[in-house]
């Protein structure tokens, strides 16, 4: 589903990302971890299209199509979701009619007409409850005054709503009680099939007890230096990131 | 000729068809002199630094419209409110539209400028209230004042509360080639009465209007007051807004201005606040481009203890766009414990627009809360990524950003039809859907 090849990416002659290879293939749950500042959410906003990153070499490919000039909407339509470490606040839209909003907007993109209020209304209700979320919540503005909790339960009821092929899920471990983890990664497992594919992006192993991955990967200094199954993830939990900097530096 | 000189040699062929033995044709008179004297505003003079007159003085500007001019209905219920029955008082061309009005004397008055300055049963009204907190120095002010005959006149006895909403809508048709007119509106809530107004200017070709209005309100003690400014007109229509409002103790005042259209807008909002306990909140939204000016001029005069303002104007400049902020605030020595605040945000989305934004304060009390703050920016990037990851286009997504920006003026807005209404104009003016219903 996706190929990334030899990535190298930076901002401002900056490099970041230097070399990064991964497939992801559908169905499958990859995990990508490292230490603080090794480029965990440059490469997830890579991916994502944001313009400010320059790509210098290497190339992202989702199903066959190289998406080096797609914008970040179009690569929304073309199934790519990205879950914000921090999302934005945007007061005076509430949850509802931004939803509605990107959903036609991803219809339109393809052609469609508007998705009929009655549908809409019945989509956000059954993915609401797979969120457990309530629906006073779903007319509050747009993560205004949300607690952590909830900007990342929102976060992944958009990706319930919008239904991507692939989703980044970027720290969105963090800021999360034990509860609001297991609702989140219940949410997440329930979406997941054998048609779309999930990265996780963290940096402790806890979210990985709830999602459990296929692969596990560790990014430092903008290479992916150790791949693995889960057990690799409790590797890093016992011993730290220290072992494997010293392992790359030799 | 010049402007001045036409509106001179017009204020006699005025005189002719007044009643030129009525009081207030000596208020009148006195305006007149004023006017002639002062003439219009320069930018030499610090309040007028940013906007210009100049080039509307060039236009020969019709100063008495020839004829009544008939509209059909269908023309121009768009800018009505749809949705609620309000009262309305329609004037086309400066001229009055029994046909397009709805006005009332049940209990309250909505009705003429016209018919209170000239029937004794309102004379009570006329000796207080007219041109009472009007200024008579300013010269624009004065001019109006000069010619004061026609507007709206709405009189709200105590205790009452007119059962819906009133618009004011002056249009223009443009038969004449350049139009000048001078609506004058009085407005009198007294103990306890309540009222909401709605305030639009709109021209219906593209034909040079100038208005320049005079608009005085007085709140007596508990009113409540809402009034809403609706600038939205052609590019080839220019208003000078000059509002007065006193409020009496436990008032509550609010002016709403939505300035998106128009070639030059200038409002002139000043408050006076003569009591105790008085709130007085004005706010604003503006979203231009081209070439187009709006420049808000705010004065709140704190005179006695225990009030509080609160200003919040936020502006959204495109194009060759050019905005002004000027926010007055003095607080009286007596008046202790006064609470102000003032908020002027603005977002440039093009290299050539400009804001000129500045707080003026002058502090006379020592036990005050004043607040000021004005911020410059450009849309924030990553909110931007965060909406286009979204699926939405980045046209749709600026306007979202931009939307929200705003929204927050728009909470305080107690019509939903009128919310409803100015959503519209804002995706309108922003050139997009947002892609719900507003």
């Amino acid at each position: 589903m996706l190929k990334i090849s030899n990535l190298h990416a930076g901002i401002e002659n900056n490099e970041i990302l230097k070399g990064i290879n991964l497939e992801v293939k559908a169905g499958e749950v990859h995990a990508i971890m490292g230490p603080n500042g090794s480029g965990k959410s440059t490469l997830a906003s890579v991916i994502a299209g944001k313009e400010e990153y320059e790509v210098t070499e290497g190339s992202v490919v989702l199903e066959g199509e190289n998406l080096e000039d797609s914008s970040p909407e179009e690569r929304a339509h073309k199934g790519i979701f990205l879950s914000f470490q921090y999302p934005v606040e945007i007061p005076g839209v509430s949850v509802t009619n931004f939803m509605k909003t990107a959903i036609n907007e991803g219809r339109k993109a393809k052609g469609l007409d508007d998705m009929p209020a009655k549908d809409m209304l019945k989509m956000i209700r059954e993915k609401a409850e797979l969120l457990e979320i309530d629906r006073k919540f779903l007319s509050r503005s747009l993560n205004e005054g949300f607690s952590g909790g909830e900007k990342k339960r929102n976060e992944i009821f958009q990706m319930a709503m919008l239904e991507p092929k692939l989703a980044i899920l970027d720290e969105t471990d963090s800021g999360l009680d034990i509860d609001a983890l297991r609702i989140v990664a219940n949410g997440v497992n329930k979406l997941k099939n054998k048609d779309n594919a999930v990265i996780v992006i963290t940096h402790y192993q806890r979210l990985l007890d709830y999602i459990v991955p296929d692969f596990v990967h560790v990014l430092h200094q903008g290479k992916i230096v150790k791949s693995g199954t889960k057990d690799l993830a409790h590797e890093l939990e016992e011993k730290g990131y220290d072992w494997l900097k010293q392992e790359t530096a030799v | 000729m010049d402007l001045k000189d036409k509106l001179i040699s017009s204020f006699m062929a005025f005189e002719n068809k007044i009643d030129v033995e009525h009081p207030v044709h000596d208020i009148r008179s006195e305006a007149f002199k004023n006017f002639e004297e002062k003439g219009f505003p320069t930018k030499k003079e610090e309040a007028w630094k940013y906007t210009s007159l100049k080039s509307l003085q060039k236009i020969d500007f019709s100063i008495f419209p020839k004829e009544v001019n008939a509209l059909e209905n269908k023309q121009v219920k768009k800018y009505f409110l749809q949705e609620i029955d309000t009262y309305k008082i329609v004037f086309v061309d400066g001229i009055y539209s029994s046909f397009l009005s709805e006005t009332t004397h049940d209990g309250v008055d909505i009705c003429l400028m016209s018919a209170a300055l000239t029937k004794p049963m309102y004379k009570q009204y006329i000796d207080v209230y007219f041109n009472k907190v009007a200024s008579k120095e300013d010269s624009l002010t004065t001019l109006n004042t000069a010619f004061s005959r026609e507007g709206a006149f709405i009189y709200i006895p105590k205790n009452k509360m007119p059962k819906k909403p009133v618009e004011i809508v002056h249009f223009s048709t443009g038969n004449e080639a350049s139009l000048m007119i001078q609506p004058r509106n009085l407005i009198i809530a007294e103990e306890n009465a309540e009222l909401q107004v709605i305030e639009r200017h709109q021209s219906l070709t593209t034909n040079e209007v100038l208005t320049n209005v005079v608009t005085e309100i007085f709140a007596a003690e508990n009113a409540i007051i809402d009034y809403y400014k609706i600038q939205n007109d052609a590019k080839t229509a220019s208003l000078i807004d000059n509002t007065y409002i006193n409020q009496k103790s436990n008032s509550v005042v609010k002016v709403h201005t939505f300035s998106f259209g128009g070639k030059l807008t200038r409002n002139n909002l000043n408050f006076y606040q003569n009591g105790e306990h008085i709130d007085s909140t004005m706010k604003g939204i503006t979203i231009l481009g081209d070439k187009q000016h709006v420049d808000h001029h705010t004065l709140v005069h704190h005179i006695e203890p225990n009030c509080e303002s609160h200003q919040d104007y936020k502006g959204v400049y495109g194009e060759n766009s050019t905005g002004v902020f000027n926010g007055k605030i003095i607080v009286d020595k007596i008046a202790q414990k006064t609470n102000a605040f003032q908020q002027n945000n603005n977002i440039l989305i093009s290299d050539k627009a400009t804001i000129n934004t500045k707080p003026q304060l002058e502090i006379f009390a020592d036990d005050v809360k004043c607040s000021h703050g004005c911020t410059i920016g450009q849309l924030d990037e990553d909110a931007l990524f965060y909406l286009q990851s979204r699926g939405i286009p980045k046209k749709e997504a600026r306007a979202l950003l931009m939307y929200a920006f705003a929204n927050n003026v728009l909470e305080s807005v107690r019509i939903s039809e009128l919310k409803t209404s100015i959503n519209r104009l804002i995706a309108e003016k922003l050139g997009v859907r947002l892609g719900f219903d507003l």
